[in-house]
């Protein structure tokens, strides 16, 4: 199981999506998941390797590289793109119980010939009734983690930028070392690309909340 | 999600493409994608560790590196790779939306074979003929943005041998030495060339889509 196996199983999500919610998932796994797999994990592949601190006290540098970096980048990006992208599953772990219930309703009324089955499998879901709230849950679902994973980005690595020099003094380091970090103005180009990304992404989930509650409400009034 | 997958996704945009935007996905992803990852991230691989400064300072060779090389050229050109072929999507998302309208306006009428609709291809004319050309612009207007970047960062595309560094923790003036030179500036070169190559295929492609419009618009009118 890995990314691609992830956009395998969102992609049968896709044809029950919204056109806004389409546009997402492709910004998700071309903008987000394909930039993080192709160039970001090459940036900080290195990351401790070539975290170097003026000191030849051993232990030194691990314990610095720990006390400042407690979760990579690109860890935390890739617990953010898979919490952001399950809610999705809710949505098809709904249309597939309707399926389901759409195709006993046939063998009941006697209608459970391998024509009518396929077409129930193959037709377009509309998003109204209860799977209207299953869909909505999920944008709002989508919105609180990427919100919640911007914050902790926020909190852990403040400002976004990554520094090019840090003073540790953490046991057993001899009083305050400075310690280097490789390739920081690559990692923050990267870091600041992630973040517009995420931005993006949580305008166009906000802008099909406000397209589906508009939309419900057309349809009552 | 990898190359492999863009290709897959790309790959179905293929079909309502021009001959000349056939000939250009080809070039991109034979001569660039493939040449980027069986031998560029390669050369570039030990572009780092191999990145060797005069002095025993440590923090020195990191802090240098990150002033030379801010954005690697790898990088660089998987960005601007992924950037300029995204707005293919545009054209996939219109073909689909024109055939989901299609399919609702022929469902209120008669029953036809949904399968034959999918297989169709749809003629650039009309609101598609703008959708394509927009997208063919944008990809003009990205690889310039790039080649612009390029000569920005890397003035004149060569890799230099060797690079004096004056930031600080390194003490006074130190020389560093680039890994592969030679072989990075060809790469550099040919990835150039190649991306003018694309460009001037989009620019055919451009105006081959105009003339065709402007010689069917007077014949529509007699």
């Amino acid at each position: 199981m890995n990314w691609a196996g992830l956009y395998t199983v969102l992609s049968g999500v896709n044809r029950h999506s919204t056109a806004i919610g389409r546009i997402w998932l492709s910004v998700i796994f071309i903008f987000r998941i394909m930039v993080l797999v192709v160039a970001a994990e090459s940036v900080w592949g290195d990351e401790k390797s070539a975290f170097t601190c003026n000191t030849q006290q051993p232990g030194c540098n691990s314990v610095c590289y720990d006390h400042f970096f407690p979760i990579s980048h690109i860890r935390l990006w890739a617990l953010q793109l898979i919490l952001v992208t399950t809610p999705a599953l809710l949505v098809a772990m709904h249309v597939a119980y309707q399926q389901h219930q759409e195709k006993k309703l046939l063998v009941l009324t006697g209608h459970a010939d391998a024509k009518h089955m396929e077409e129930v499998k193959k037709h377009k879901m509309r998003i109204a009734g209860s799977l209207w709230w299953t869909y909505v849950c999920s944008v709002v679902f989508r919105l609180l983690f990427e919100a919640v994973f911007m914050y902790i980005f926020y909190m852990l690595y403040p400002g976004y930028q990554m520094m090019r020099l840090v003073k540790c003094e953490a046991y057993p380091c001899p009083n305050t070392v400075d310690c280097f970090i490789s390739r920081p103005t690559e990692k923050t180009i990267f870091t600041v690309f992630m973040l517009v990304t995420s931005g993006v992404c949580i305008i166009l989930n906000m802008a099909e909340l406000v397209y589906l509650v508009v939309r419900a409400c057309a349809r009552r009034s | 999600m990898d190359w492999g997958t863009l290709q897959a996704v790309l790959g179905g945009v293929n079909k309502h493409s021009t001959s000349i935007g056939k000939i250009w996905l080809t070039v991109l992803f034979i001569f660039r994608i493939m040449i980027l990852v069986v031998a560029a991230e390669r050369v570039w691989g030990d572009e780092q560790q191999d990145f060797v400064c005069n002095t025993l300072q440590p923090g020195c060779k990191n802090v240098c590196y990150d002033h030379f090389f801010p954005i690697s050229h790898i990088r660089l050109w998987a960005l601007q790779l992924i950037f300029v072929s995204t707005p293919a999507l545009l054209v996939a998302m219109h073909v689909a939306y024109t055939r989901h309208e299609k399919k609702r306006r022929l469902r209120n009428g008669e029953k036809i074979d949904i399968e034959e609709l999918k297989n169709v291809k749809l003629h650039i004319r009309g609101p598609l003929w703008w959708t394509y050309t927009s997208s063919i612009f944008f990809r003009i207007i990205f690889e310039a943005v790039f080649m612009y970047v390029f000569y920005y960062m890397y003035d004149g595309y060569q890799m230099p041998r060797l690079v004096k560094c004056e930031a600080w923790p390194c003490p006074n003036t130190v020389d560093c030495f680039v890994s592969r030179p030679t072989e990075k500036t060809t790469f550099t070169i040919f990835m150039l060339a190649v991306s003018g190559i694309c460009m001037m295929l989009n620019l055919a492609e451009l105006c081959y889509l105009v003339i065709k419009i402007c010689m069917k618009g007077p014949r529509k009118t007699t």
